[in-house]
């Protein structure tokens, strides 16, 4: 039970984690000082969230584990993150895109994380709902700017839709251990979380002028620890310090 | 003519009884040229700084100096922000200041046209940088211009914390493994110098001073705030146990202050003029970020516009 619980820790904080990151790329380089600022606004809740999981994965864990030792010092296939949130910041349509359906999926699985029987899953379930809220209101708003706003952002926001929206069926298999925590009360139920996610996202989409891309969704497996080629760069710059210049204090 | 002078005199003796100056108020042009030069240049300081500190935000060595960094950096696109708005009140676009920038025209603090090389140098400018821009920035809270020394007094707080975490980053690594004690030691041979440069030249090679004291822009020369940095700093770097780059570095009993050795002017000059060792990276990146965000920043408006236009039309219909 233990292992599974720190698991599912590592899966929770991992999506912050890898989104936090990519959003922390842009800050100094945003379109504007407004979003730059609220783009590092996100980013700093989202690492937040991400020490709230680790430093209680840590204790779960026991013995010398940190927050920090399981931020920076494990492998590519030890990560549990949806293969979403590693997409580059190709441009800020799909910034935008990508923190609109990571939003949409983080305030329903928080909204019911809440009510976890694990007590601290559940309490940072609290503050990180408040957070992700915002976020949502944020990126939502950017979907109706960019999708009506002028032909090349729509054009934009279009092709970066088609090219992230096949990524966020992962969300909804459920892994084995999903199942488990499911089932215990700890969990959600990625079922339920579906439903309200089509619901929202086909409403601003609406709302936005985007047309639901036909694609299929992509065969990924992040959850299970095997991810695209861009998460080996990811953690080369997120470990470089770390694994540079190991046991050291900072 | 003789009413131009008046106007000017009375101008004159509002500041030296201590009165703010408002955006509304009138004012001489020359105080209006300068000011909007001179606090536009500091908006750009702020926003072209967020670069070399950002460099490192993706590879800060723990979760918690990652989101201190990562605050820091936004602190300083607040500070742009908000300088940038003290500007506008005096008849400038946040856009023409932007094209200044990009196109050279508007200078920035040469601080930031140096590299950023290793962790340790995000403390170093922490420490030393934003220690050097609050002894100027404090003098700046009791400038005569309103909105600047307004916007001094609330930036100062947040630079000053700045400071701290930057010395607290110093400290860990002096106080660390002997790496992380070179570490430290590399990063303060490298901006030593160019933080005593950002008081800018020698007082005899430094034009304007006069003006800038009766309006209360300066109201200590750069010589005696480079002084006053010196003198706070070397029990700073002591503590550290870290040796500072200046073999004429010395205490001098009857002066009550640190001897220190020549700034090397030539370089100084060289930096200001572009050719600093980053000077085309920093415009590139603040080039790119504004040719990259264009189309953004005119979708915002576009829906802005829609959105106007359909209430319009909601409210006719009725
Ligand atoms: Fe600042
Ligand atoms: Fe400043
Ligand atoms: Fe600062």
């Amino acid at each position: 039970m233990k292992d599974q619980l720190y698991n599912y820790l590592l899966m929770l904080g991992d999506n912050s984690m890898i989104l936090g990151h990519r959003l922390s790329e842009l800050c100094g380089h945003g379109p504007a000082l407004e979003t730059d600022i609220a783009l590092t606004n996100i980013s700093l809740d989202l690492f937040g969230q991400v020490r709230g999981f680790f430093r209680y994965a840590a204790e779960v864990k026991g013995g010398e584990a940190t927050e920090d030792s399981i931020a920076f010092l494990r492998y590519d296939r030890e990560h549990y993150n949806c293969i979403l949130v590693e997409q580059a910041n190709v441009d800020f349509a799909h910034v935008i895109a990508r923190q609109f359906f990571f939003d949409v999926f983080q305030e329903l699985q928080l909204k019911q994380l809440v009510e976890s029987k694990d007590e601290e899953i559940a309490a940072i379930a609290v503050k990180s709902l408040k957070e992700t809220k915002y976020h949502l209101r944020f990126s939502s708003e950017w979907m109706k700017r960019l999708g009506d706003g002028t032909e090349e952002s729509h054009e934009r926001l279009q092709a970066a839709v088609d090219t992230l929206y096949p990524f966020t069926g992962e969300f909804f298999h459920e892994t084995p251990l999903e199942k488990e925590m499911k089932e215990n009360g700890i969990g959600v139920d990625l079922e339920l979380i579906k439903t309200a996610f089509d619901e929202t996202v086909s409403q601003i989409f609406v709302e936005a002028t985007i047309k639901m891309p036909e694609s299929k969704q992509r065969m990924v497996k992040g959850k299970y620890g095997i991810h695209s080629e861009q998460l080996g760069f990811i953690l080369s710059d997120f470990q470089y310090m770390q694994r540079a210049y190991p046991n050291m204090e900072w | 003519m003789s009413k131009e002078i008046n106007l000017e005199e009375k101008f004159q003796a509002r500041i030296d009884a201590g009165e703010r100056i408002e955006p509304k108020d009138w004012m001489p042009a020359k105080y209006r040229k300068t000011h909007i030069r001179q606090i536009s240049q500091h908006a750009h300081s702020e926003i072209v700084g967020m670069l070399p500190e950002g460099n490192w935000i993706t590879r800060a060595p723990t979760l918690r100096r990652k989101v201190g960094l990562l605050a820091k950096v936004q602190d300083e696109a607040g500070h742009g922000l908000y300088l940038y708005s003290a500007a506008e009140t005096l008849g400038i676009s946040r856009d023409e200041m932007e094209i200044q920038l990009i196109t050279g025209k508007a200078k920035y603090s040469s601080i930031f046209n140096y590299p950023t090389l290793s962790w340790a140098d995000i403390g170093a400018i922490g420490w030393l940088v934003d220690g050097a821009a609050i002894i100027n920035q404090v003098m700046l809270t009791r400038t005569s211009f309103g909105p600047y020394a307004r916007a001094m007094v609330r930036i100062c707080k947040e630079e000053s914390f700045h400071q701290r975490q930057g010395y607290e980053i110093m400290l860990g690594l002096a106080q660390g493994t002997p790496e992380q004690k070179a570490m430290a030691q590399d990063a303060l041979n490298r901006f030593w110098w160019p933080s005593l440069m950002m008081f800018g030249p020698k007082d005899e090679d430094s034009p304007n001073t006069e003006q800038s004291v009766k309006w209360k822009i300066k109201r200590k020369t750069n010589d005696e705030l480079r002084q006053q940095f010196i003198d706070i700093t070397i029990p700073q770097a002591e503590y550290l146990g870290l040796t500072v780059p200046d073999p004429e570095l010395k205490w001098n009993e009857e002066r009550g202050h640190y001897d220190f050795g020549e700034i090397d002017w030539d370089e100084f000059w060289q930096v200001v003029k572009g050719n600093g060792p980053c000077n085309k990276e920093r415009i590139a990146a603040r080039t790119k970020a504004r040719e990259d965000g264009a189309w953004v920043r005119a979708a915002a408006l576009a829906h802005a516009e829609k959105k106007e236009a359909r209430k319009v039309e909601k409210k006719t219909a009725v």
